[in-house]
């Protein structure tokens, strides 16, 4: 009976490596994958014991954990709430998590590898592993006149520091309280899921950076590029700007809003079509230059390519194939260009910063758990939108937008400011939005800013200066001021 | 240390066996600190009660194989207290996991389990002692082979009794008779097992005739069919009654390895295999219960809520990684049933995948040592009975192992030792008390070599 036993056991000898295998597999090569799924609570119960990393503005911490007596150890608060809600995100057991609170989980988990050292540290002497800081580039003074500025419309502002990128506001309209979602009665977050997501106003989208709309005449800075890049225009150079402009291969015309030519004989300047937002000179530009040249020149202004990807921003779009009524449209910033404010920021920026454009970021550094900087973020350019020489120009006809054409209220005593108002029709039954974009000061830049104002009761260009502009200069003043 | 001096003087091991003991004692009552440790931040205040408790369960064991197994094989019992004392451990870890903060503050876990595991190891450790003191020679067993057939068939239809038996997690494995629940099944086992060595000892000539050759292979005639066959109805009825896929594979697993050992035909286990295959087969067809552990199997994560039991299994070992989570720290309290059925998931996470392998491998030395014994044995009923036990052990650890860690379907089975459970901890330590008692024998020294001077020795007088 022997060899039938030397067998059996043979047999179970092998069943076992099996075991020991298998258990390989499972533990030491799927781990990673099964640790990341969703429907693992326990990942997230270690998390929620471990003491989170705060998010930091100005030295104020905006999100915090703080140790609490039930099961999950610590809570995440938001001291600001709604003021930062969109640039934090929120932390949430049934939900998950967003924004920073998202993309830098890592680091405010203590994860990330960066902070490896320290975790062994933590290790060794036994103390409670902590999680790292992120700090923000956001200025509480450019956030706070940025909400203030917004009110209770629906809009969104985003303001740029033009030499580095960095994000000095965020601000989108309706916000929300990440408090109630981070909460640790799950009914409670559930309760504050539903509310958010089932407003029509969409709360929880951050307009700054997540949502296109067309910029309408605020794109006309970027056509004014094309045209100077060009070689063939200057700020002087004369051109028609008739009361209607008849577009090619189309029985259709596109007017000017005031239904008045834009100078003397339907003719004027580019510089002066600039100031007083001339539809028919843009289009008239837009297909002299032909889509292929806004197209490159919006692409080096950051059309086209996602800015910001930690934070989901949207990517502004610049359509391909147009035809020649579809160039006319686009070189006013209709038909489907499509762009975020913070696209909007970016192409004030770079011209403010003597056309180069700077990679925009909002997390300024990362601190481990001891507030040692363990990364900082360095400015990097992004591309070379346009020439130092052409920079020049458009300031200049950006200067006279603000002081003599249709950006007069973002004007700020002592202080040069270049502008450009837009104000953009999406559908024909619903309200043009009014836009706004400025820098500030025009001789040495700092700042730059876009406001964006969903609803407007007019469809003129006035209705962007009017009701954008003294946002913008509210947030450019916050920035100067500090 | 004696025995080492005089070359012709077999070695009977009880010291090693002994320091063995201490170890396997020491590391038990380790795990148990650190586990109050690691949940707790403080030494358990009845450490030193506990580390004594345990130290005289196993020393009474030990006494006990010295007087009455002197030659038995000295790694089982050291095997078997490691792994009886980690699983309290667990167990206690698992009580402090679901207990509140007053209870862990006054001191008292109302619904603790690892008190009464507890209790049933000593009560474990007392039948073991029981069986020495009752079965001086195993042989006398092979006297009760049809009596056993007939207890272990009642054994295991028990629960089946209206009013008599339970259903608990949707198993109808249980009796109860008054505060006691117990699982027939797990005594059953055993029975059977003392049962199937007797019977195949007297008819393994028959079994061994060769019928029909079909395929190289040479068939059983038909006529010799009959037992294993009703194995395979008895086994099925578990499945289909009962509603346990695990005890029927265990069952039937055993029969067809001991038949193919006793006959040394391998069509026994061409037979046994398509047998299994076939009702493996119908059940998943015909039953909701079967299907669901065999989806699960196939692919948990596409319904994470209908595969629970799997999927959280599987994130407990997969959390607790290389080295795991430390005794105490992990969270294995989210595995459903992790005291008993998952307490390999817990100890995945908690000891990670070195402390998993420490674990299997003390089980392979088990059945190794078990196999070793049967090997080694001359008489067959003692070749067969051992090869059972050992069989019995190691298809049982892979079976639940295996299911729990999904490299086959889950089926619900206690680890043996491991599992909070009184039948099963209590039958496994009358298993191993008949391995004990088989290997004994095994390495005895045969006495009848004609005496010489040298030759006599203290050992024959035992």
């Amino acid at each position: 009976m022997n060899t039938p036993l030397r067998r059996v056991s043979v047999g179970f000898m092998l069943l076992f490596f099996a075991l020991l295998a298998n258990i390989t597999y499972v533990q030491a090569f799927q781990a990673d994958e099964l640790n990341a799924r969703q429907d693992n609570r326990r990942v997230v119960l270690d998390e929620y014991s471990r003491e989170r990393g705060p998010i930091i503005v100005a030295d104020t911490p905006v999100a915090r954990s703080v140790s609490t007596e039930d099961e999950f150890e610590y809570l995440r608060q938001y001291p600001e709430g709604p003021l930062y809600a969109h640039a934090t995100g929120y932390y949430s057991f049934l939900f998950g998590r967003a924004a920073i609170e998202r993309a830098e989980n890592d680091v405010l988990a203590g994860t990330d590898d960066r902070l490896f050292v320290r975790r062994l540290v933590d290790l060794v002497t036994g103390r409670e592993p902590r999680g790292g800081s992120v700090k923000l580039t956001l200025d509480p003074t450019a956030q706070g006149a940025a909400y203030d500025g917004l009110g209770d419309r629906k809009g969104a502002v985003v303001a740029l520091d033009t030499t580095t990128g960095a994000i000095l506001a965020m601000a989108s309209t309706p916000t929300y309280d990440p408090n109630p979602l981070a909460s640790h009665s799950l009914d409670e977050q559930q309760a504050a899921w539903d509310s958010l997501t089932t407003d029509p106003n969409r709360p929880m989208l951050n307009r700054a950076i997540a949502q296109t709309l067309p910029p309408g005449s605020v794109f006309k800075v970027v056509t004014s590029a094309a045209a100077l890049e060009s070689g063939r225009y200057t700020p002087e150079t004369v051109v028609p700007g008739p009361a209607e402009y008849d577009l090619p291969q189309s029985t259709r015309t596109l007017p000017n809003q005031s239904g008045q030519p834009c100078g003397p004989g339907g003719e004027t300047t580019l510089a002066n079509a600039l100031r007083i937002s001339c539809n028919t000179a843009f289009a008239y530009i837009g297909n002299d230059l032909g889509d292929e040249a806004l197209r490159e020149q919006a692409e080096r202004f950051g059309y086209n390519s996602q800015p910001l990807p930690e934070m989901n921003a949207a990517t502004s779009v610049f359509p391909d194939e147009l035809d020649e009524p579809q160039t006319a449209l686009a070189a006013i910033g209709q038909f489907d260009v499509r762009a975020t404010p913070l696209e909007i920021a970016m192409t004030s920026a770079a011209v403010a910063n003597r056309g180069v454009l700077m990679r925009p970021y909002v997390v300024e550094e990362i601190l481990g758990p001891d507030l040692a900087v363990i990364d900082q973020t360095q400015p990097s350019e992004l591309s070379q939108a346009v020439s130092a020489e052409t920079a020049r120009d458009l300031t200049a006809m950006m200067v006279d937008v603000v002081e003599n054409g249709t950006g007069g209220n973002a004007a700020i005593p002592g202080v040069p400011v270049a502008g450009k108002t837009g104000t953009a029709q999406s559908a024909p039954d619903r309200p043009p939005y009014a836009w706004f974009t400025s820098f500030a000061p025009a001789d040495d830049p700092r700042v730059a800013v876009a406001v964006v104002i969903e609803e407007t009761g007019e469809n003129t260009d006035i209705s962007g200066g009017r009701l954008a502009a003294p946002v913008a200069r509210a947030v450019m003043e916050a920035v100067l001021g500090s | 240390m004696s025995e080492a001096s005089d070359s012709l003087a077999p070695r009977r091991g009880r010291g090693i066996e002994l320091a063995l003991l201490l170890f396997a004692v020491a590391i038990s009552a380790a795990a148990y600190v650190s586990v109050d440790i690691g949940a707790l931040g403080r030494v358990p205040p009845n450490a030193l009660g506990y580390f004594g408790g345990l130290a005289a369960l196993a020393g009474l064991a030990h006494v006990v194989v010295r007087l009455r197994a002197p030659y038995a094989d000295p790694t089982l019992l050291p095997l078997v207290v490691t792994l009886n004392g980690l699983g309290l451990a667990m167990i206690h870890r698992i009580d402090l996991a679901g207990a509140s903060e007053e209870e862990l503050a006054g001191g008292g876990i109302e619904a603790a389990a690892a008190p009464s595991q507890l209790t049933w190891m000593v009560v474990g450790v007392g039948l073991f002692v029981a069986v020495f003191l009752l079965v001086r020679d195993y042989r006398v067993l092979a006297r009760f082979t049809y009596t056993a057939g007939f207890l272990g068939l009642f054994l295991l239809l028990l629960p089946l009794v209206p009013g008599l038996g339970r259903e608990i997690n949707g198993a109808q494995i249980w009796i109860r008779v008054g505060p006691l629940s117990f699982q027939p099944g797990e005594a059953a086992k055993i029975v059977l097992i003392v049962a199937f060595a007797g019977y195949l000892v007297r008819t393994r000539d028959a079994l061994a005739l060769a019928g029909r050759r079909v395929l190289g292979v040479d068939l059983p005639r038909a006529r010799d069919l009959g037992p294993i066959l009703v194995v395979w109805v008895t086994a099925l009825a578990i499945l289909v009654f009962q509603r346990d896929l695990g005890p029927s594979l265990l069952l039937f697993g055993i029969f067809v390895l001991m038949i193919y050992i006793a006959t040394e035909r391998v069509s026994w286990l061409v037979l046994g295999a398509l047998l299994a295959v076939l009702g493996g087969l119908a059940a998943n067809a015909l039953f909701a219960h079967v299907q669901v552990r065999v989806q699960g199997w196939l692919d948990p994560f596409s319904d994470t809520d209908r595969f629970f039991q799997i999927v959280q299994s599987l994130y407990g070992l997969a959390y607790g990684g290389l080295l795991g989570t430390g005794l105490g720290q992990g969270r294995p309290d989210l595995v459903p049933f992790a005291q008993s059925d998952f307490i390999v998931s817990a100890f995945g996470e908690e000891l990670g995948l070195t402390g998993l392998m420490a674990i299997i491998v003390a089980y392979g030395l088990l059945a190794a040592r078990g196999f070793r014994t049967a090997l080694v044995q001359r008489d067959p009923f003692g070749k067969l009975l051992a090869a059972g036990l050992a069989i019995s052990l190691a298809l049982q650890v892979f079976i639940v192992v295996g299911g729990v860690t999904r490299l086959i379907p889950l089926t619900g089975l206690t680890t043996p030792f491991l599992s909070q459970g009184g039948s099963s901890l209590v039958m496994n330590w009358v298993l191993v008390a008949l391995l004990v008692r088989v290997s004994d024998a095994t390495r005895r020294p045969t006495p009848p070599a004609p005496p010489t001077d040298e030759a006599v020795t203290q050992v024959v007088k035992l």
